[in-house]
């Protein structure tokens, strides 16, 4: 419970703060995936990751071809300590779900966004 | 206290390669840079893919982020112009001042142009920067006849620059009497010219160019000799000349020929200021290799940090990839005899030249050449600077040994620890080896993370690889056939455990089976042998299934996707022909037969692909199943019904097989044929499965493949009929479903197979393991339950809303997907 209160706190203090984005409903995002979002001329990707109860957003553009592809990418878990990852469906580049940093050993960078849940709606922090 | 500056002027590979390094070792030194160019370090080695394909962020070597990250103040585009030594401040074009502790000067070289009347006028350029890419770029499309003036190594790239920017004419002009005269001999260079000749290349050589002609703009070359040659846009590319000027003004030490004099620890005539790279000049040479500079780094860093460490000079072997062709150089490639004994090999046919230098006494390797075929290179050149001593038949290191089977990447163990593997990293053997022993590093990715080894220039792969292969064999470590991190199983053991315990989804593969949270590799492994088992709807676990998988369509360049139908047999009748027109022009798709005899709908928009199946399905067509690993097509000729040479009637044969094994899921593609004599038009022996048609019944080949190695199907029966064929392939195909390896194809899975084709013809034929009743009813389970995927998808409201690219505004295709016009129909923009 405390957790839900923290996020509706979040919401408001946010709301005063800083830009929360509504991108879509929980449901809209499939279990375990990803879904893109426009915002903008902008497009992210956010990934409801059930199995950890954690939700990511990020870039949609893959950085390695310039691919709008990321939201349609696999995601899943990297190392012991289980970083959460996305792997693009072109050439499976994979990125940290958390950092944005590449994972496959190149010098790739992802934008990373806060990601807040509320009453069956996802938030994305415009920054 | 306040943190010492550090100020590097320069962001090149060499400078930002210093800033990585510096602060790898120590955190006591606030970090500056400034860089001339208006962006940030990139990889001026592979410029000339920015030609082909390759983006400005491809090609940048970090971040602004990273700069950010680690605290360090870029200036970009603002250059220094002067350094005030007294006061230990340098002062920046547009007025920034700057005090420094330690100054770092990365600046690099400049093209050196030579002094030929008409260099300044329109259309001739050099080639050092992204600015001057965009320069030719933009010139280029006016022009048909393009040269480089220079053949050196820089100048074969700037060539590969001009005919990736469409020439429909390409010379490159050499002072000297051959090509590439610092790193390749005379026979050599000759061989290197007839394969640019090949890629339309055209080699001058023997030319001293006295003037550019022309009135403002370029029209042609003349030269000493009195020869012409006349062209639109001249790239020049006769040297580099050190960036030495701003060391000249403020009083530091700088050779008349050029570049800033150093000593052992990088420093210049004033101890606070060090230069690195291509402008440094230690003795009497100046190194133009990026190893080499990001040695020089390291050795500066080294000083910062008082780590005793001194630059050696360096090796200056190189092995490049220069318009498709390997050309590699390493040690003494020019000693000649009496001083050595050289063995040569040269093959005119196939384009390849190879020649080593061999001490006198036959003991070492002294350098060599390598051109066509520098597979040796990185084991050589271990040999040289390791002094290695020689086998007793020295010709064995360029011919392969002949005769006895050496295991591949069995020299590599016998290096010394201290041998340089990646010298771009200057990561050792000893290195690569520990990582592995010490930190369980088993793969080239981890050690690319680990040590950094083979992120340069990447010459040193698969050396690496063979290192952490040989480390494991070494160590007695089995390496175990498992599916990834997440699963310690083969998918063979996985199949059978899902099996057993009748497990239908993969969190609960997972779960039970395996750790963490999955990921690409065994997500699509599992998928596929929960579909192999229990034949459920694929998209019922979408998020599962691989790229194409998932979309139940092949994802292509852009993002958009293609569709195929399944066309059994190659079959088709005009009305089907016709619905297939229709619904590509009214979706605007690219068309083109495959390979397997049927039509390929390219470009369709995630949010298209629904509504096109439904007006294909309507059609009376089904899902190709192009996407999955599953059966793709069974190709036929035409025949009895019309063939006058034709034995019995193949596409009916051809129709009933595929529709018998069509979505069956698979560790990989399957593809089948059928001919209907014995002159094979369907090209059933490179096919999965082959059926030949013989006066009493059919041949069945299995195991064939095409692709990249080629390799014939085997025969398992001869003179079957329909039925006992059909048998024979159910049992097969559900044998192969069973135990191969994830994206193992049959021939593949053959060639690793204990006992090979007589085991698997035993076990097919003979039922030898005594399992034919059970994988002829697993086989009889899924053809009972097939249903098409797509029906399914958009008959389903929930499973059609996944196929919309934005979720908040599902009306919206993508608008980043771009094609272009090729031939009337659209083509995917290049990437």
């Amino acid at each position: 419970m405390s957790e839900i209160i923290d996020l509706k706190q979040e919401i408001q203090k946010s709301t005063l703060s800083a830009n929360l984005f509504f991108a879509c409903y929980t449901d809209d995002v499939p279990q375990n995936g990803g879904a893109c979002v426009k915002y903008k001329d902008d497009q992210i990707a956010i990934f409801n990751f059930t199995r950890r109860g954690e939700w990511f957003a990020t870039q949609n553009l893959c950085p390695h071809k310039q691919q709008m592809a990321l939201s349609r990418g696999m995601i899943g878990s990297s190392g012991d300590d289980c970083e959460p990852k996305v792997a693009c469906p072109f050439h499976k580049k994979t990125f940290s779900l958390k950092t944005g940093e590449c994972l496959s050993g190149d010098d790739y960078q992802l934008k990373t966004y806060l990601v807040v849940i509320n009453d069956g709606k996802v938030f994305i922090k415009i920054d | 206290m306040a943190k010492k500056n550090v100020v590097i002027i320069g962001n090149g590979m060499v400078g930002h390669k210093f800033c990585e390094k510096l602060i790898a070792k120590t955190d006591e030194y606030q970090l500056v840079v400034f860089g001339e160019e208006p962006r940030i370090a990139y990889d001026r080695v592979h410029l000339s893919s920015y030609f082909d394909g390759k983006t400005i962020e491809d090609l940048s070597l970090s971040t602004i982020g990273w700069y950010q990250e680690n605290n360090i103040q870029l200036h970009l585009g603002d250059a220094v112009t002067e350094i005030n030594r007294t006061d230990k401040i340098v002062h920046t074009h547009s007025g920034k001042t700057q005090s420094y502790d330690y100054l770092i000067l990365a600046t690099g070289s400049a093209p050196f142009v030579p002094n030929i009347p008409g260099v300044e006028k329109d259309g001739v350029f050099v080639y050092r920067t992204i600015e001057d890419l965009d320069k030719m770029k933009a010139h280029a499309s006016k022009c048909k006849t393009g040269a480089v003036l220079g053949g050196g190594l820089l100048g074969l790239e700037a060539g590969k620059a001009l005919l990736d920017l469409g020439m429909q004419e390409t010379h490159i002009v050499e002072f000297a009497s051959r090509l590439m005269p610092r790193q390749i001999d005379d026979a050599g260079s000759k061989l290197l010219q007839g394969k640019l000749a090949q890629l339309n290349l055209q080699v001058h050589l023997n030319k001293n160019t006295s003037s550019i002609m022309g009135e403002n703009e370029i029209t042609g070359l003349a030269f000493a000799d009195g020869s012409v040659l006349e062209l639109d846009m001249l790239v020049i590319s006769a040297g580099i000349r050190p960036r030495d000027e701003i060391a000249k003004l403020c009083g530091l030490e700088v050779s008349s020929r050029g570049g800033i004099m150093v000593n052992e620890f990088m420093q210049t005539s004033d101890e606070s200021i060090l230069a690195i790279g291509e402008c440094a000049l230690f003795k009497s040479m100046i190194y133009g290799l990026v190893a080499p500079g990001y040695e020089m780094a390291d050795v500066a860093a080294s000083l910062l940090c008082n780590i005793d460490k001194q630059f050696k000079g360096f090796d200056m072997s190189t092995k490049l990839k220069l318009i498709g062709v390997d050309v590699a150089s390493f040690g003494d490639a020019f000693i000649s005899e009496p001083d050595c004994t050289s063995i040569i090999f040269e093959d005119t046919h196939k384009g390849i030249y190879k020649r080593i230098n061999i001490s006198n006494d036959g003991k070492q390797l002294l350098g060599g050449i390598l051109i066509g075929d520098a597979d040796a290179y990185n084991m050589l050149l271990q040999t040289v600077n390791n002094k290695i001593i020689l086998p007793p038949n020295p010709e064995d290191l360029i011919l392969g040994s002949r005769g006895g089977a050496a295991a591949e990447g069995a020299g590599v163990m016998s290096l010394p620890d201290d041998a340089l593997i990646c010298s771009c990293e200057a990561v050792t053997k000893g290195a690569i080896c520990g990582a592995v022993i010490e930190q369980d590093i088993t793969t080239v990715d981890g050690m690319k993370k680990c040590t950094k080894a083979g992120t340069g220039c990447g010459g040193c792969v698969p050396m690496v690889k063979d290192l952490i292969n040989g480390t494991l064999a070494e160590n007695g470590k089995y390496i175990k056939n498992v599916l990834c991190e997440h699963f310690d199983y083969s998918r063979q053991e996985l199949l059978d455990l899902i099996k057993m315990n009748k497990i239908k989804n993969y969190d609960q593969v997972l779960d039970t089976f395996g750790k963490g949270d999955g990921c690409e590799t065994c997500k699509p492994a599992v998928a596929s042998i929960l579909a192999g088992l229990w034949n459920d709807l694929i998209l019922k676990q979408d998020t599962i299934q691989d790229s194409n998988d998932r979309f139940l369509a092949n994802i292509q360049k852009g993002g958009t996707y293609s569709v195929v139908p399944r066309i059994p047999g190659g079959e088709i009748t005009p009305d089907k022909l016709i619905v297939i027109g229709q619904v590509a022009k009214e979706y605007n798709l690219y068309t083109k037969i495959t390979g397997g005899q049927r039509i390929d709908l390219f470009g369709a928009h995630l949010s298209d692909l629904p509504i096109i199946w439904s007006k294909l399905i309507d059609a009376g067509f089904e899902s190709g199943h192009a996407y999955g690993k599953s059966l793709r097509t069974v190709k036929s000729c035409v025949g009895s019904t019309w063939c006058r040479f034709g034995l019995h009637d193949s596409v009916s044969f051809a129709i009933e097989v595929e529709d018998r094994y069509k979505g069956l899921r698979s560790p990989h593609k399957l593809k089948g044929g059928v001919s209907g004599c014995i002159r094979e038009c369907a090209e059933a022996q490179s096919k999965d499965f082959g059926i030949i048609a013989t006066e009493k019944g059919w041949n069945l080949f299995v195991c064939g493949n095409g692709g990249s190695k080629p390799q014939h199907a085997q025969l398992i029966a001869t003179d079957i009929d329909n039925a006992t064929c059909i048998k024979y392939l159910d049992r097969f195909l559900m044998f192969y479903v069973r135990t191969a390896d994830p994206l193992t194809r049959t021939a593949t899975w053959l060639n690793k197979m204990d006992g090979g084709i007589a085991y698997l013809k035993n076990v097919i034929v003979n039922d030898s393991l005594g399992i034919a009743a059970d994988l002829e009813e697993e086989m009889a389970f899924f053809v009972n339950t097939y249903t098409c995927e797509w029906k399914a998808a958009i008959e389903n409201p929930e499973m059609r809303k996944r196929f919309n690219h934005f979720v908040n505004a599902p009306e919206e295709k993508d608008p980043t997907v771009k094609f272009e016009e090729m031939r009337t129909q659209i083509k995917a923009e290049a990437w």
